[in-house]
């Protein structure tokens, strides 16, 4: 009950309460909003109540979701190349969030759109892990470049840029093995791959997605900080959004960051991968189940 | 926005108008107690467990004498940092496996997608293995592409048998037929690793609820990501009504994730934790050690360099 209440009692609530203050400040804890960024909205929302003299809960949760989605910044879709003609798209985030689920939700849904798609199985590491981005690969109908397990993931980029430009692909995804922010041997591992594929798109690569699941908690902050010093973010993806997670972390990444989120993965299927907009974001965090 | 300090800093600043001597008073404790439950939702503690938790800790708090060489901020730490101890298990025997049926054992892996049961599943056949059983593992996940795959190259690392069907098979019967096999084998240790699921997925429950019937595991142990936020509790407790958990095993902790999430479903559900995993290699797996993830939970480091400045 203590979840997702907010909805409910902002709108019934006439007056500004205690109360209503209190059930703000679990509902957005609940979400996982963390106490840093929930402290700071409380803090805002009431220096507004005071500014513009508000006096209903209905305009307390106006201001609350415009204040969320300003955190949120504005939707952002995907950014392509303008000197090359190949887009680079490098996927990385730690283990099990993700990524090699949503390249192949956005290889299908780029191929959909008339792109010609390559994918390179960067990830030599995990267990079948080259298996699983190919069969992915026969699913959606885009090809996949890899190479033996262990092998150097930099020369698995190296072999799918060249494979890219000679088969006059518009746009290559590279899937990396999972790894912890913390690591700092594979974090260099990323920094190598990135520089690989620098030294032959100069501009590139042109978007740098990390994907972050759901269900995480404060941790997500954390990791994305690392991964955006590290090598740069040029976006996020947040999968599993099909569960009761609200991931309410996106507000601190996106605010703290300044780096937007692009797609919300919304089950296993090819389908399950949503532009992200802001609005219908905020409007799921309050809603009831 | 403002950033999370630690708890030890912030409680002394708390207690630095106290001059140390006398009881702790309501009003101090208070104080206290409320950076105590800012900190634990910063370490995804669930918000109903935060309070529950802090509520009990101010019973015992309140009154307590404070003593010559500990200040009021490592009195209260110390008092936090046994109770979270408690509740996470102590030194309680049901933190061990129990392979004390009739052989084949069996032990299923359920959870979240991504959670790590497949790799979880290897490392636990590796540890079984190291201590004399004869275990087999079981590839009963038929949606995620390749995960057969995965569970046969685990195996075939760690030398250890893997039981699996073609593409299409019913997990369910998939999981029957291995308890044959395993007979067939002599292995005395079987390891289901199911596909991950969510919480919520009626279908994918049924699953698992049908498995377990039908097999009747002596452990059935839910994955959880160290990482996990405020739905651990929900998670933790669908699949306990599913699939009545016997434990639990808390992964990913070789990153800097607190893992309050343990403590949550620990308080919750009673689920015990039987097992933390550090890493990705096949060894990687520890027994649980409940005062070490205790002082993880209040930010590492915060217990011990308090006692050293004591
Ligand atoms: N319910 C749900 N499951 C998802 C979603 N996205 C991915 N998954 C599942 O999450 C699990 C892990 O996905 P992967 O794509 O393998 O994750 P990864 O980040 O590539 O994992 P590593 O390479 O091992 O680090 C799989 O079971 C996926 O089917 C989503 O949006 N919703
Ligand atoms: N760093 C680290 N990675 C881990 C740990 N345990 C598992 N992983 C990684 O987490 C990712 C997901 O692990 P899997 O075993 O595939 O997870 P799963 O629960 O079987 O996933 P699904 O079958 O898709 O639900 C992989 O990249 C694993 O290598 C751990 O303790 N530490
Ligand atoms: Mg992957
Ligand atoms: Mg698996």
């Amino acid at each position: 009950q203590l979840f997702s209440r907010l909805g409910n009692t902002v709108q019934e609530t006439d007056t500004i309460t205690d109360d209503l203050w209190d059930e703000l400040e679990e509902s957005l804890l609940a979400a996982d909003v963390g106490p840093g960024t929930t402290d700071w909205l409380i803090e805002r929302l009431r220096q507004r109540v005071e500014e513009e003299h508000m006096r209903t809960g209905s305009q307390v949760q106006r201001a609350l979701r415009e204040e969320l989605a300003s955190l949120l910044g504005p939707s952002s879709s995907l950014r392509f190349a303008k000197q090359s003609p190949l887009t680079v798209i490098l996927v990385i985030g730690v283990n099990g969030s993700g990524k090699t689920t949503s390249i192949a939700k956005m290889a299908y849904r780029l191929s959909r759109e008339g792109q010609k798609v390559l994918l390179a199985a960067g990830d030599t590491f995990r267990a079948a892990a080259i298996d699983q981005l190919k069969e992915w690969g026969e699913r959606v109908g885009v090809p996949v470049i890899s190479q033996h397990p262990n092998s150097d993931p930099g020369a698995v980029v190296y072999d799918a840029i060249q494979a890219a430009q000679t088969r006059g692909s518009d746009v290559l995804i590279v899937d990396t093995a999972g790894r912890l922010h913390t690591k700092f041997n594979l974090m260099e591992e990323l920094k190598k791959i990135n520089k690989v594929i620098q030294k032959f798109i100069p501009d590139g690569p042109h978007e740098l997605l990390m994907v972050i699941d759901a269900t995480t908690g404060q941790n997500a902050l954390l990791q994305a900080r690392k991964f955006a010093e590290d090598i740069g973010l040029t976006g996020v993806i947040i999968t599993k959004m099909d569960s009761t997670a609200k991931g309410g972390f996106a507000f601190a990444v996106a605010d703290d960051l300044g780096v937007p989120i692009k797609f919300i993965g919304t089950g296993e299927k090819v389908e399950n991968l949503i532009p992200f907009d802001p609005q219908s974001f905020v409007t799921a965090l309050f809603a009831q189940e | 926005m403002a950033m999370f300090e630690s708890l030890s800093k912030r409680l002394e600043g708390i207690f630095s108008n106290l001059s140390g001597q006398g009881k702790l008073t309501e009003d101090d404790v208070n104080a206290a107690l409320r950076e105590v439950r800012i900190a634990l939702i910063e370490a995804d503690v669930n918000l109903k467990v935060a309070r529950q938790f802090v509520e009990r800790v101010k019973q015992k708090a309140i009154g307590a004498d404070v003593m010559g060489s500990l200040s009021p901020a490592q009195q209260v730490l110390s008092i936090v940092n046994e109770e979270l101890i408690e509740v996470l298990g102590g030194t309680d025997d049901k933190n061990k496996l129990d392979l004390s049926g009739a052989p084949p054992n069996v032990i299923m892996l359920v959870g979240l997608q991504g959670a790590g049961k497949t790799t979880t599943a290897a490392k636990l056949a590796n540890y079984l293995r190291k201590q004399g059983s004869r275990p087999l593992m079981v590839a009963a996940d038929m949606y995620r592409p390749a995960a057969v795959k995965q569970l046969q190259t685990l195996g075939k690392q760690l030398t250890v048998p893997v039981y699996s069907e073609p593409m299409g098979a019913n997990p369910v019967d998939i999981c029957a037929n291995s308890i044959a096999y395993a007979r067939e084998q002599a292995c005395n240790v079987v390891i289901l690793d199911t596909a991950g699921r969510l919480n919520i997925d009626e279908r994918m429950m049924n699953e698992i609820i049908t498995i377990r019937n039908r097999i009747q595991p002596r452990e059935v142990l839910l994955v959880a990501d160290a990482m996990t936020g405020q739905e651990a509790v929900r998670v933790a407790q669908d699949f306990n009504q599913a699939v009545s958990l016997t434990g639990m095993i808390l992964t990913k902790m070789d990153g800097d994730a607190r893992g309050g999430a343990a403590l949550s479903i620990r308080s919750v559900t009673g689920v015990p934790v039987k097992f933390m995993t550090v890493g990705e290699k096949m060894d990687a797996l520890e027994p649980f050690y409940p005062d070490r993830l205790a002082s993880r939970i209040l930010g590492m480091g915060d217990v011990l360099s308090l006692i050293e400045r004591a």
